[in-house]
């Protein structure tokens, strides 16, 4: 069972058990257009809540992405390398960016759930 | 005003669609205290003769290369530019065309930049190459800037064969950002162990080969070394004609080659513009500072090329780019390019060799004039001989004699008591009258 | 029957007649792609419709609308060439190892001093021919778009004439061939020059001394920058002054060569009105900040009227005032920057003074500094003593230097060109020159106002006129379509997409160059397309462009598979 939390920048994090799997949401990635490049971070880095996890390219703009809560890196999804394009396709299943082990369950509850980030889409 | 297209009638009829009165109401947001009214310090306009009068004056005053026997080198060297080399970089398509940032409309810069790209990385050995760098000093600071960001270390150690100039490029550079560099004494017989400068906080060892005294260095064992301990090996060449002739700096395992290409389709031109070589490893390439130039296809189909990875640069990523650079060396890649294409392979090997073959012929005749020492083993069409004396005044004596010897150590290295050397190039421009003119005239201004 | 535009040949008859507006259609690739049974009207040719056997349904359509919805691009001739328009391979493909271009004279027979590391194996480059050569480079040329085939209005780039006065002066052999380590005493003309272009610099900005060797503006950005972290030192402040005030509408090259001299950037937003906002730049400042990164006139076109101002508040918080010179030319002769209160400003001699963009440089950026930054100054530095004109090179005898920023001592190529402008202009000239780029762009905005946004209203600009995508919205154009179609219409598109702050910039510079003629041309041209674009033209812009030599560029596949050189394909089996 799991359950999806979103940020304002437009990061998931998909929660099971103590990881997340984190990735840009799918209006991110219409947003970006065709992305050509990502840059992960190395394993075993220890990111803060809102520190820079990653780096999402199109081919006209580069893009940070922050990590939702704070944890450590325990997989990257390595075949963004060889297919980036795999972000555009599927964002927010095969086009998942790393997975954390989350530290403080409770900084989930800043994040906004599915209908949340809904509602604050039609803001925008 | 020969330039200017605007008639008088012209401007009021604009004024006046433009809804002003005047001129002076669009400047009108120039505080009124600031506002200039003329110019009162400087000369009125003037015709193409005037100009060409006054500016030909002055450049009468200098000793032009072609006009004398002619040795000075030093990180920028007289060769024959081909005429069909400056005739085509002043096709109006190429000199009044802009950064190609609309590529359908731009394909014949794009398309040299990509052969530029594949040419330089063939003639470094390296496995891509970028559209170019201002010059090969800009261009050693960028690729120091590079090593520190793909090592995350500070530390960048200098060769004593490095051209002095280059050293001050970086050791400027990283005394204002903080970076710390170890800048080794100069090394006139490549004698230095630069292997032992090499600490945990290390980025890059930075080598010049020919280095400044002309000396060719093995980089191999070097680069041994660096990749043992995570250090990237930078390879710096002054002279690209070399490339033809000495093992290039890829086969020899540098991470990253940088350089200056003037010698190759560029006049000397007092020092500049210049075009900075700037190749390196697949590997690294992200992290790579300028332009490059990628092919693609269109939307029917057909080859064509544009500016591809365009987020390490400043106009998308602001604080966070490789580099500042935005403006490349266009017209001097294009002229080296062009360059190159005419010589070819062939024609590239035979011009290595003919600078060579000059230069031992100079370094004998040298030898045998009693008092002068030539200090290299190797070299490539530059050395380095000792002379009694200072060689700054053995050079006047011969400048007044309407002969260009060479770059006294001295003026690139001051104060260290190396006023006896002199630097000594010779390419395909010097012919054996020139070569014994200034064996003889050494001989007479030491004697 | 505009509306059959996108869908030409799907009348009920299915016979129709396509009418050519110019009479161009029979050298367009669309005369390839018509059915049989269409007929193609020029001009004048009403009388072949009266044909009894041609029951046709008339359509009455500019070959303009038509294109968007058929690919030209047929290669229907052997060669897939289209008469002048010549496809042309890589050096690569065309020449062959053993062919020189150069003959040269066979070396002499000498022992080799080259030890162990003579380069044997092959480099790789091919060789042609010089009749190949020129052909090769002939033909690249003219791919290319330039100023002299037509106006270049990329804002912010000031793509003006570059007279060809200023290339012969170059190549003189005085000037062109001298080396820049020869004897001082054997190029004092040279030094001379250094003099004239130092002096012209400093005349018209006011200020009290130049930094000639930067190589292009960011290299002088990063000169100016460097200056001033120099002084911080002296100062003993260098710890505490780590920021620089960079304004959103700033050119990218600001913030990164702020952050490449060691400090942070702190952005300071625009006012609704286009430029910078004092009280901001105040609310900004404290002990920390090292100094602000303004252009003016500013990136939207605008000069910033509170520059005044802005200088005072930087100098009494003890920081420095760094102006982005890039638009200088639209104030030369009509405001110093040394009167307003400028620290250090480099000026883009390519962009101010007509020295040629070259696709891509070289350029040259000298930078003016105020007596404040004057004594930290890069090496070279250019004094008079008693025997001429001399370049100091030695660190020691120039205390306050901050070093070097290049090899020898700047683009003297360049410095030839800007000065032979210089003079050919005159401070008349120069004064005109300004003005006249002023009244240009302004006629421009008032062409356009009607029909494209401005996003600070219809008010004077300078040098060039900023107008946003506003107008767009609902069109289903974008910006870049809109770009594209310009091409077809024979011009290079404007600077879109910059300044960041303005949505769907569209930035048009046309200089002083362009006569009035070239301007109701393309403003004529522009309306015409705003008009297409607001009636829903699509067709005309999506697939833009069609005439170019290439159509759009897939730039995803070059970023997400770059190949960057070329490599020889692998041996076809059998």
């Amino acid at each position: 069972m799991s359950t999806t939390r979103y940020t304002k920048d437009h990061e998931y994090i998909r929660v099971e058990g103590d990881t997340g799997t984190v990735g840009i949401t799918d209006y991110a990635q219409s947003q970006l257009g065709d992305v050509v490049f990502v840059e992960l971070p190395a394993i075993g880095k220890v990111l803060a809540k809102g520190a820079e996890a990653a780096v999402v390219e199109s081919v006209k703009a580069a893009s940070e992405i922050y990590a939702p809560v704070a944890g450590e890196v325990v997989a990257i999804n390595d075949v963004l390398g060889e297919e980036p394009g795999k972000v555009n396709e599927d964002a927010t299943g095969d086009g998942w960016f790393l997975r954390i082990k989350i530290s403080d369950p409770a900084e989930l509850d800043t994040l906004m759930d599915e209908a949340a980030y809904q509602d604050f889409l039609k803001t925008l | 005003m020969r330039y200017l297209p605007l008639t008088a009638e012209d401007r009021t009829e604009m004024l006046a669609r433009v809804g002003v009165s005047s001129i002076d109401a669009l400047f009108d947001d120039i505080p009124a205290a600031q506002r200039l009214i003329d110019l009162p310090d400087l000369p009125l306009h003037k015709g193409e003769f005037e100009v060409d009068r006054w500016l030909s004056r002055l450049a009468g005053k200098n000793i032009a290369a072609s006009s004398a026997p002619f040795f000075v080198g030093a990180g920028a060297y007289k060769h024959h530019v081909p005429a069909s080399v400056d005739h085509l970089i002043q096709r109006s398509e190429f000199m009044t065309s802009y950064t190609p940032y609309q590529p359908e409309i731009a394909q014949g810069t794009l398309q040299y930049v990509f052969e530029f790209q594949t040419q330089v990385a063939a003639l470094t050995g390296m496995e891509v190459a970028n559209a170019s760098m201002y010059d090969g000093s800009t261009a050693t600071g960028e690729a120091v800037l590079m090593a520190q960001r793909l090592t995350k270390r500070g530390k960048a150690v200098l060769s004593g064969g490095l051209h002095p100039h280059y050293a001050q490029v970086v050791t400027s550079q990283a005394a204002l950002t903080g970076h710390e560099v170890v800048s080794l004494p100069p090394d006139i017989a490549a004698k230095e162990d630069i292997a032992a400068a090499i600490d945990a906080q290390t980025a890059c060892l930075v080598v010049q080969t020919p280095d400044v005294f002309g000396n060719l260095r093995d980089l191999e064992p070097l680069a041994e070394t660096c990749r043992k301990q995570g250090v990237l090996l930078i390879a710096v060449f002054t002279e690209a004609v070399s490339l033809g002739l000495v093992k290039a700096p890829g086969e020899m395992g540098a991470d990253i080659v940088v350089g200056e290409g003037q010698s190759i389709g560029n006049p000397l031109t007092f020092g500049g513009p210049y075009v900075g070589l700037f190749a390196t490893r697949t590997k690294y390439l992200r992290q790579m500072p300028g332009r490059l130039c990628g092919e693609t296809v269109d939307a029917d189909g057909r080859r064509g090329f544009v500016l591809t990875l365009s987020t390490r640069e400043q106009h998308i990523r602001r604080d966070k780019a490789t580099s500042n650079i935005c403006t490349n060396s266009g017209l001097c890649c294009l002229a080296f390019t062009i360059h190159l294409t005419l010589l070819g392979e062939m024609g590239l090997r035979r011009l290595a060799a003919l600078n060579h073959a000059n230069a031992v012929d100079l370094a004998d005749r040298l030898a045998a004039v009693p008092g002068i020492e030539v200090l290299n083993e190797t070299f490539f069409n530059e050395f380095t001989i000792r002379v009694p004396g200072r060689a700054a005044d053995h050079v006047e004596r011969l400048a007044a004699q309407g002969i260009l010897a060479g770059v006294p150590v001295s003026r690139l290295l001051p104060g260290q008591g190396l006023d006896d050397l002199l630097l000594v190039a010779n390419t395909e421009v010097n012919s054996d009258e020139d070569r014994a003119a200034l064996a003889e005239a050494l001989t007479k201004s030491i004697a | 029957m505009r509306e059959c535009a996108s869908a030409p040949f799907e009348n009920e008859c299915g016979v129709g007649v396509v009418r050519s507006r110019n009479g161009a259609i029979d050298n367009h690739p669309l005369h390839k792609r018509l059915p049989e049974n269409f007929i193609i009207l020029q001009d004048g040719a009403e009388a072949m419709l009266d044909q009894p056997k041609l029951d046709q349904t008339k359509i009455e359509i500019d070959t303009s609308n038509i294109e968007g919805t058929i690919a030209p691009a047929d290669h229907t001739t052997f060669t897939g060439n289209r008469a002048l328009a010549i496809e042309e391979g890589l050096i690569f493909e065309l020449g062959r190892p053993e062919v020189s271009g150069v003959d040269l004279p066979d070396p002499k027979p000498v022992a080799n001093r080259l030890g162990t590391l003579e380069r044997k194996a092959p480099i790789g480059l091919p060789g042609l021919s010089e009749p190949e050569v020129l052909r090769h480079y002939v033909r690249l040329s003219q791919k290319n778009y330039a100023i002299d085939t037509g106006i270049f209005p990329l804002g912010s780039c000031t793509m003006k004439h570059n007279p060809r006065l200023n290339e012969r002066m170059a190549r003189l052999p005085g000037f062109g061939d001298i080396h820049p380590l020869q004897p001082q005493s054997t190029v004092q003309g040279a030094l001379e020059l250094m003099r004239e272009i130092s002096h012209w610099l400093l005349t018209l900005t006011g200020m009290q001394a130049v930094a000639l060797s930067p190589r292009a503006g960011a290299h002088g950005e990063a000169c100016g920058m460097m200056a001033i972290k120099q002084a911080l030192i002296a100062r003993g402040e260098t710890e505490q002054r780590t920021v620089v005030l960079v304004p959103d509408s700033a050119h990218g090259t600001n913030p990164a060569t702020a952050t490449l001299v060691g400090f942070t950037v702190r952005s300071v937003p625009a006012r609704a009105d286009g430029i910078v906002d004092v009280d901001a730049v105040r609310q900004a400042l404290g002990p920390d900040v090292a100094a602000i990164m303004l252009t003016n006139p500013n990136t939207c076109g605008l000069f910033e009227k509170n520059i005044v101002e802005v200088a005072e508040a930087m100098h009494e918080a003890g920081a420095y005032f760094y102006c982005d010179g890039a638009n200088f030319n639209a104030i030369v002769g009509r405001a110093r920057p040394g009167d307003l209160g400028v620290d250090a400003m480099h000026i883009n001699l390519h962009k101010t003074f007509s020295t040629p963009h070259g696709g891509g440089g070289p350029g040259a950026g000298p930078v003016v500094l105020s007596s404040r930054l004057a004594p930290y100054a890069p090496l070279p530095l250019l004094v008079e003593d008693g025997s001429g004109l001399k370049l100091v090179e030695d660190p020691a005898e120039a205390p306050g230097t901050f070093g070097r920023l290049g090899a020898f001592h700047g683009q003297m190529g360049m410095f030839v060109r800007a000065l032979t402008y210089m003079l050919s202009h005159g401070a008349d000239g120069l004064h005109q020159a300004s003005e006249d780029a002023v009244l240009n762009a302004n006629y421009i905005r008032v062409g356009l106002a009607d029909l494209m946004s401005l996003p600070f209203g219809n008010r004077p600009c300078m040098h060039e006129a900023l107008f946003d995508d506003g107008w767009l919205k609902n069109t289903g154009v974008t910006v870049l379509d809109f770009a594209k179609a310009m091409i077809d219409e024979g011009y290079h598109p404007m600077t879109v997409y910059f300044p960041l702050v303005v949505h769907g910039a569209m930035l048009i510079e046309p200089t002083e160059s362009e006569s009035k003629a070239t301007l109701d041309l393309f403003i004529a041209a522009l309306r015409d397309l705003a008009m297409a674009a607001r009636r829903g033209d699509k067709e005309r812009f999506l697939g833009a462009p069609h005439f170019a030599p290439r159509r759009r560029l897939d730039e995803t596949r070059a970023a997400r598979s770059p190949v960057l050189k070329w490599t020889k394909p692998a041996p076809v089996e059998g």
